[in-house]
């Protein structure tokens, strides 16, 4: 059972930080998705609804995304329909439903850096930046092997350049979590970006692999390569034996899919 | 605490727990058609519109609905479509115990909002949060792309 004591919704993103530095056991809130689950106390919970992170908007190169922005109004933006030929679209459809897609928010995604997150797999591959109130920018793979526990996200930049992307996965049913999930884009110049994700641990780039593409054409070696250079664990989704074997499959059915 | 939901255009001022969700505070003011199934946000069956869009209640804390506009079925009862789509429902043999029917109805609403012509990969899509213990999504398929045909 999830218990709070107090509930709390300020007006400034200056003002969630201060409650949530200063009150022992205060915690950001999502707004309340797969809470139920956890069994937990929650001395102040703190829900940024009213500071002004919910949008999605074009700056020159760059897209940004308020921190407080629910998946579903991502998923309904037009910004984000035009963008890499609307494969964000799809990546975030595959998200649960509908219902829990208008409830779960940005933030509330990619902050806990959840090792079953299809989104944070796919952003991966789009260079993108998070931006922490107190910790300021840094690029989204930084941020996914920092210990930062106290913060605020609030806004998230994807550099919008010509990049093909592709996002493969492997489930039991469409409405499930993927078992493992991969994402691959490439620019013009031919710089490749691969991530696996769900392995269960959070997502992180296949850097090896990456490098290799500069110079090789071999996609089935750069898949096997992707696959090597991570580590697999196993759940009651699947086997680390399992994760690694279908791993060279999902990387060489994006790159394909890239390359066309 | 106190809160204000605006329940079927019904302004409500309620004492919530701060650890409430609104799946529970919806049951205890006597909203039956809102069920309570998995409570993990997963079957669908406590679907409400919150501001017009499609939300699991049983995932959202009371307290962050204080001041948006709640719909359940109920509230949309007088409404054409509502009529419009459990007809094509009740057509189709498509609700067996009714468990699941009103978060069906309220989502399928929701989409006929945001979507004009839905193709059927699109209804599928958009439906997946809904599970139905009875039927094999057969004839609920059949029936709501009987509602999109006749609405277009």
């Amino acid at each position: 059972m999830i218990e709070i004591k107090d509930y709390f919704r300020p007006k400034s993103v200056e003002e969630a930080y201060e409650k949530l530095i200063n009150i022992e056991g205060a915690e950001i809130i999502g707004s309340g998705a797969f809470m139920r689950l956890a069994s937990r106390k929650i001395n102040l919970a703190i829900d940024l609804q009213d500071t002004g992170l919910n949008y999605v908007k074009l700056e020159k190169d760059e897209i940004k995304i308020g921190g407080a922005t629910p998946l579903g109004e991502v998923e309904r933006s037009e910004i984000i329909k035009e963008v890499f030929e609307g494969k964000l679209i799809h990546v975030l459809q595959s998200i649960w439903s509908v219902q829990l897609r208008n409830i779960a928010t940005i933030g509330g995604t990619i902050f806990p850096k959840l090792g079953f997150s299809d989104l944070i797999t796919a952003l991966l591959v789009l260079n993108t930046d998070v931006v922490l109130f107190n910790n300021g920018r840094m690029p989204l793979e930084v941020f996914l092997t920092e210990k930062i526990r106290k913060d605020i996200l609030v806004e998230l930049i994807i550099k919008n350049e010509n990049r093909k992307m592709s996002f493969q996965y492997m489930r039991n049913s469409f409405y499930d979590f993927s078992i493992l999930n991969s994402a691959v884009s490439v620019d013009e110049e031919r710089n490749f970006r691969i991530s696996i994700g769900a392995r269960p641990a959070v997502a992180k780039l296949a850097t090896k692999a990456m490098e290799y593409l500069k110079n090789n054409n071999d996609i089935e070696e750069a898949s096997k390569l992707a696959a090597e250079e991570m580590e697999y664990g196993s759940n009651i989704k699947a086997s680390k034996e399992y994760r690694k074997m279908i791993a060279p499959v999902l990387v060489k059915r994006g790159l394909e899919e890239v390359i066309q | 605490m106190k809160i204000t939901l605006t329940i079927n255009n019904t302004k409500r001022e309620v004492e919530i727990s701060p650890s409430e969700f609104l799946l529970d505070v919806l049951r205890r003011l006597n909203y039956s058609s809102v069920k309570k199934g998995c409570d993990t946000g997963t079957c669908g069956v406590c679907t409400v519109l919150m501001d017009g869009k499609p939300v699991l209640s049983c995932s959202i804390l009371a307290a962050s609905a204080d001041g948006h506009e709640i719909t359940t079925i109920e509230g949309i009862e007088k409404d054409p479509e509502f009529k419009n789509i459990s007809n094509a429902l009740l057509e189709e043999g498509a609700d067996q115990c009714g468990f699941c029917s009103p978060g069906l109805i309220l989502n399928v609403y929701a989409m006929g909002k945001e979507l004009k012509n839905p193709t059927e990969d699109e209804i599928k899509k958009y439906l997946v949060g809904n599970l139905c213990r009875c039927t094999g999504y057969v004839p609920q398929l059949r029936a709501i792309k009987k509602y999109f045909e006749v609405k277009a």
